[in-house]
Formats: C-alpha cells, structure tokens, sequence
C-alpha cells in the first residue's frame, strides 16, 4: 500500500510532473531500485506490525513551514507518508538561526529516526552533531554533508530551470524576461543560470534581468521586497517573471498577476496561487525526497541523491491552471528538450560546479 | 517604592506579575485547544527536569545573566540601554575575530583573549550613544535601538563579503580551531567525575556569568564609582553639586553595560556555535530588559530572572517539540506575555499591592 498510496495520491492532486511521467505512472520515483523498492516495502510493512519504530522527525528551515514553497512541499511530503502508512512524525519550525543544533540534537535525544531537514543552512549544524549520534540516521535536503550516517539530496535546478527558462522566452512577447531569487548564494545562482542558458536557447536575443532578494536568511521571507523587485522588472519590460525565492515569491507572483504579467513558480507547484497568471512552476520534488526518507526510515542508505530530470526530482508543472497559457506545440518542444537534457544531447552548465555562467 | 516593604517589592510584586502572566499564557494554550496544566509540565520538565534540560536552561541563563546585568547597570545610573542586542552582536564579532586570528593552543589562552575581545567590542559599540548623550543631548533610547540595526547589517556584510568562506553558500564564518573549544558542562564535571548530558552548550561561560554577577554587585554597592553611578542615577544636580561629571559617569556606566552585554556572546559564539553566525544574539539583548526590570536591577535578582527566562526559552522549545498545535508564534506570544506582564505592566500590580499594605498599616494602627 505505502507505494501506491502516496502515488493515487500525487494523481488526485492535479500536479503532474510530465506527461510521460503520467504514461508511466512512476512519477514519483526518486532513483529507486529494485532492492531499494524491497526494502521500503520491509520497512513500511515494520511500521505497520508495530515494530520496534522510532518516528521520523523533520525541521523547517527559516522560511517556516507554510512557505507555499519550498518547506510546504516538505511538508506536504510528510503528511503524505502519513497518509499512506498511518504512522505519525515529528516536526519543528525554527525560532532562530542559533536553534539549527538544538533542533536536530533534541530529535536525534528523542530517538527520532531519520531526522530529516530542509535546507542547506543545516549544513555546519548537522556535520557537528551527526558524529555525535552515529546510531542515528539524518537527512540533509539542498546541501552535501559527508558523514557516515548522512544521506545528502541534491537537486539538479538548473535542469528543471533551464525547461521553465525556454518557456518564458518562448512566451515573452517583450523579448525580456526576469528573475528573482532569494538570497544571494551559489544554489539559487545555479537556478538562475539554468534559467538563462534555457532562455537563450529559445532565443538569443532575449534579455533576462535578475535580481536577488538579499544577502542572508531573511530574503527567502520578504514578500513585500519580491513583489518590488518584480514591479521594477516589470518597469523594465518584463512580462515572465520566474522566482527561486521560497516565501519571498509569494510576493513575486501577486505582483506579476497584478501587473497582469506571467510569474513562474518554483519548488512546490504554485499553479493555483493565481490560476492563469503563473506560467508553470519548476518543481523540485522535495515531497517526494521527505517521503521516501520517511518511508524508508532508519534504514536509509547514506551517501549523495542527485536528483535530475532523469529521476523526475525537477521538472515543469503542467495542470488545468496553465493549461491554457502552454501550447501543445509548445509542450511537445519542451518534451524534446526534456528528454535531449537526460539523453545528454543538451547539457546544461551547472553554476555551483564552477561558480560561473556562460551567459547573463 | 517606600510604600511596601522590601521582601514585598522584591518577591511579592514579581511573582504576582509572573502569576497573571502565565494565567494568561494558560488561557492562550486553552484558546487553541490544549490542555494548559500539560504545558505547563512540560515546561517545567523540560527545563529542570533532566540533565539535558539543565543543561540547556542554564546555557540560555548565562546569556540572560549578561545582558540583564547590561542593562541593570546602565539603570543605575537611569541610562536605558536598550542597545544590549546590537552591543552582544558586536561582541561575537571580537569574540570570533580573536578566536579566528591564531591556532590557539588551549582554552586558557582562549577563553580570557575572546573575553577581553567581546566586552571591548561591546564597549566601543556602546561608546557612541554614550559619547552623543553625553555632549551632545541625544537620547540614549533612540541612538542605543539605532545602533542595533547598524550592528546587524555590519554583521551581515562581514558575513557575507569578508568572513565567509569562498564556495560556502550559508553566512557564516569558517570554525574556529579545536584549541579554541571552551570546556562544556560535560567535560567540565567529568574532571570531577560527574556525569552530565553531553549534548547542551552550557559551557565555562557559565561560570563567568557568576563571576560578573558578584563583580557588578561590588561594583555598585562597594566602589566610590559605583556610589557616584548611583547618586547620578538618584540626582543628576546633587551629583554634579557633589562634584560628579556628568558625561564622565554616562560615559563609564555605558562602557561597562556594554562590555557586559558583549560577553553574553562568548557564551553562544565561543561556547556553543564555535564559529560566527548570522543571529548569535537570539533576541536576549531584548530579554536582558525585562531581566533586569524583575530583577528590579540587583545582581541576584538579575539572576533569578535570567534563569526564570532561561527556564522559559528551554521550556518554550520543548513545548514547541511535544505539542505540535503550538507552534513556533505561539512561543514567541508566551515569551512576549510574561516579558509584557514584568516589564511594562509592573505598575499594573505594584499600585494595588501598595495599596493592600496601606491599608493594612491603617487598620493596624
């Protein structure tokens, strides 16, 4: 049940990744394997004879968890693996910076297995406290922690970027689109980059401005800042705007639909925020990163999860909200360009890997 | 303040308002459909109730402790320095820069070098409102608060252009070296072979806190500066017809609330994070305030009311973690209730308990 469940699940809520992804109606795969598969099955079915269980735990990063973004779709994730197996989890939203090590060191006390967080700020936090609790296993979403009870998830952005960047090119009439992001750092550089290098494929000439929201935490959660980076992008003569901004978008957004621009979401689907006003959303599947995690409980491997279009961990949402603003011929082009991404025929330069940009 | 006797208005009045303010805690956590008297156990048994949340609750008293006295002295000498935030921010910045500057060789070198570096940071951050009030008459209150706001987006560029690490995407400075480690609680009992949680932070700050309880005490009550502070604070005329300077009195009164204040972030830079963070201050530059308002600005009562808080944040998260319906502003509205009912709403249960013992005394005689 647990991996039908949460799949019936995904389906009901309208948010489908890809067409293909529907035709196959795996759309919620990370990289599973088959053992993995086994061994998720072994784990749920633990829970449900009430073996010796310890609840996973999850932590909100700063963004709080009802960010419509980023640490919602966290969320959403964990009340899905509720859902399906009927097991409970814990959770926390930050107060502060300064609480990332109380957090994780009170969970893994608790006995709280895996504890999961979202957020590559937890990365120093989690590689002090991790030795200490070598029994425990722990779950870093956004950033890579090298220890041995760590699984690290990443995210490969640029990808699902680069798709949204050539649709808004595509779509723009103006010939300028923008970009917000939140605060200024390597990760959501590599978002913008993604989104560019996807623009000047559609077209050469097109102009992209982007904007970062700030320099430190606050920026993924100032609404009012996005929406006047966005009234100035549009100023400027953008009529797409995409953000990678967490709650600072929701500001994006409202402001591009007030305009009567396009906004382009991003992380979880934000489709329905402003039905027809919002183009599509690059969604990064950290829904389904927190429920596989939980799902697969203390026996979790540790390591790295990159997650690419490949593995359906980002890609373009497409629901009855935008289906009117997206062609088909438009569909079928960005079906192409999908699969020539994971075939290796288009490769997308990954800003972190370098820390620069081909194009601006 | 004569009206009532002492133990009354030291005891009785802050207890009343710590009473009504959780009475009225208690009906907030009613509201959302949680059982108060659970809460309350469970901020009772998180704080004292084990080794861990000792350990815990008193690493955020040592904070409080620092900031409390901060701003007790400067009520001293009826300076409101509400600039402990800003002050402590600063401090981590000396703290962190000497912890970072050598490969310390031990703690004994890098405790006393990090101490002497927070408070002077403190100090000079407190220099300015102190010098601008003064000679020049500009209020403490305004230009204290603005230099908080100047201290953070100072942090906050250092951060991010200067102190951070190339390639590393969080704003925060690279670790300090191992020598730099300052002793925890665990470590520390264990030398006398005491077990205790290994998890909190609480470390030999702590120790430190006690130290300048007893040294703020001395200073205020048996030093010639210390009585100088405390007649300005009483009269600035007759100070200054006794011979006091003015602007010599704020001017070191202020210097030392504020290498106070500096110190509270040894105990969270140096103790606990052991490298620069964004928001080592966590508000108790704030709290420091309504510490010292309870504490009614006397070294042991800055205590009290520093562990009572403590007890409060230790408590709060645990509440936070065990009952999912309260949520992270649900917290921050207890917090701000009992800092509300101590601080600002004193009068509110100072006037009718005066007013009781008045008419005790009549009846009596």
């Amino acid at each position: 049940m647990a991996t039908v469940g949460p799949h019936l699940h995904f389906i009901k809520q309208g948010a489908r990744l890809t067409p293909r992804s529907k035709h196959e109606g795996t759309g919620r795969e990370l990289t599973m394997k088959t053992p993995q598969i086994l061994t998720a099955i072994l784990a749920t079915a633990g829970f449900i004879s009430g073996a010796a269980f310890a609840e996973p735990a999850l932590i909100y990063d700063m963004g709080g968890k009802f960010d419509k973004s980023f640490n919602e779709s966290a969320y959403t994730g964990a009340e899905r693996f509720k859902a399906a197996t009927g097991s409970g989890y814990r959770e926390i939203e930050l107060q502060s910076q300064a609480q990332r090590e109380q957090a994780i060191r009170r969970f893994a006390e608790a006995g709280n297995n895996p504890v999961v967080m979202t957020g590559f700020a937890f990365g120093s936090a989690l590689a002090k406290v991790a030795p200490e609790f070598p029994d425990t296993k722990f779950v870093i979403i956004d950033m890579v922690v090298d220890e041995p009870n760590v699984q690290s998830i990443v995210f490969k952005e640029h990808e699902g970027s680069f798709l949204v960047g050539y649709l808004a090119a595509e779509t723009s009439e103006s010939d300028v689109i923008g970009f917000v992001g939140g605060m200024d750092i390597p990760l959501i550089r590599r978002f913008a980059c993604g989104y560019v290098q996807g623009a000047k494929a559609a077209n050469p000439d097109v102009q992209v401005i982007q904007n970062m929201t700030g320099n430190e935490p606050t920026a993924w959660n100032d609404p009012v800042k996005g929406s006047e980076l966005t009234k100035a992008q549009v100023a400027a003569g953008a009529d797409v705007v995409y953000h990678a901004a967490g709650g600072t978008g929701v500001g994006v957004l409202q402001a591009a639909a007030d305009a009567g621009i396009l906004g382009i979401g991003v992380d979880a689907n934000q489709n329905h925020l402003h039905p027809g006003a919002v183009l599509t959303s690059m969604i990064k599947r950290v829904d389904v990163a927190v429920e596989e995690a939980f799902t697969q409980g203390s026996n979790i491997e540790p390591g790295i999860t990159v997650l690419g279009l490949a593995q359906d961990g980002v890609g373009y949402a497409l629901d009855e909200n935008n289906q009117s603003l997206i062609s088909d011929d438009m569909q079928a082009t960005i079906e192409n360009l999908r699969e020539q991404i994971i075939g290796g025929d288009i490769r997308v330069h990954d800003y972190v890997s370098d820390g620069s940009c081909p194009v601006s | 303040m004569t009206a009532i006797p002492r133990w009354a208005d030291v005891i009785l009045v802050p207890l009343l308002s710590l009473l009504l303010a959780f009475l009225l805690s208690g009906l907030v956590v009613l509201w959302i459909g949680e059982n108060p008297l659970t809460a309350l156990f469970i901020i009772v048994k998180g704080s004292v109730g084990s080794p861990y949340g000792w350990g815990y609750t008193l690493y955020y008293t040592t904070n409080f402790v620092f900031t409390g006295l901060a701003v007790a002295v400067a009520f001293h000498a009826k300076m409101f320095n509400i600039g402990g935030e800003g002050q402590a921010t600063l401090g981590g910045l000396g703290a962190a820069l000497v912890c970072l500057a050598v490969e310390w060789p031990h703690w004994l070198l890098a405790f006393p070098a990090a101490v002497i570096a927070a408070a002077l940071f403190g100090a000079a951050w407190a220099a300015v409102p102190a010098y601008l009030q003064a000679r020049r008459g500009s209020h403490i209150v305004i230009t204290t608060i603005m230099f908080n706001f100047i201290a953070f987006a100072l942090l906050v560029y250092l951060l991010v252009h200067v102190m951070k690490p190339p390639g590393q995407m969080a704003p925060e400075s690279r670790p300090f070296p191992p020598g730099a480690h300052l002793p925890t609680a665990h470590e520390m009992l264990a030398w006398i072979g005491i077990p205790f949680s290994k998890s909190p932070p609480l470390n030999v700050s702590f120790l430190l806190a006690l130290v300048a309880c007893v040294l703020v005490w001395l200073l205020i009550w048996r030093t010639r500066l210390g009585y100088e502070i405390r007649a300005f604070g009483h009269s600035e005329t007759a100070a200054v017809y006794a011979g006091i300077s003015p602007v010599r009195i704020i001017m070191l009164s202020m210097l030392i609330s504020g290498g106070l204040a500096g110190l509270m972030a040894v105990n969270t830079v140096a103790g606990e994070a052991e490298r620069l963070l964004i928001d080592s201050v966590q508000g108790a530059g704030f709290v420091g305030i309504a510490v010292a308002l309870m504490g009614r600005s006397h070294p042991i009562g800055v205590l009290c009311a520093a562990f009572l808080f403590g007890i409060l944040y230790q408590g709060g998260a645990e509440l936070e973690f065990e009952m999912p319906a309260v949520n992270r502003e649900m917290i921050v509205v207890i917090q701000a209730l009992v800092i509300l009912f101590a601080g600002a709403l004193d009068n509110m249960v100072r006037l009718p308990v005066e007013r009781l013992f008045a008419m005790v005394r009549r009846e009596a005689s």
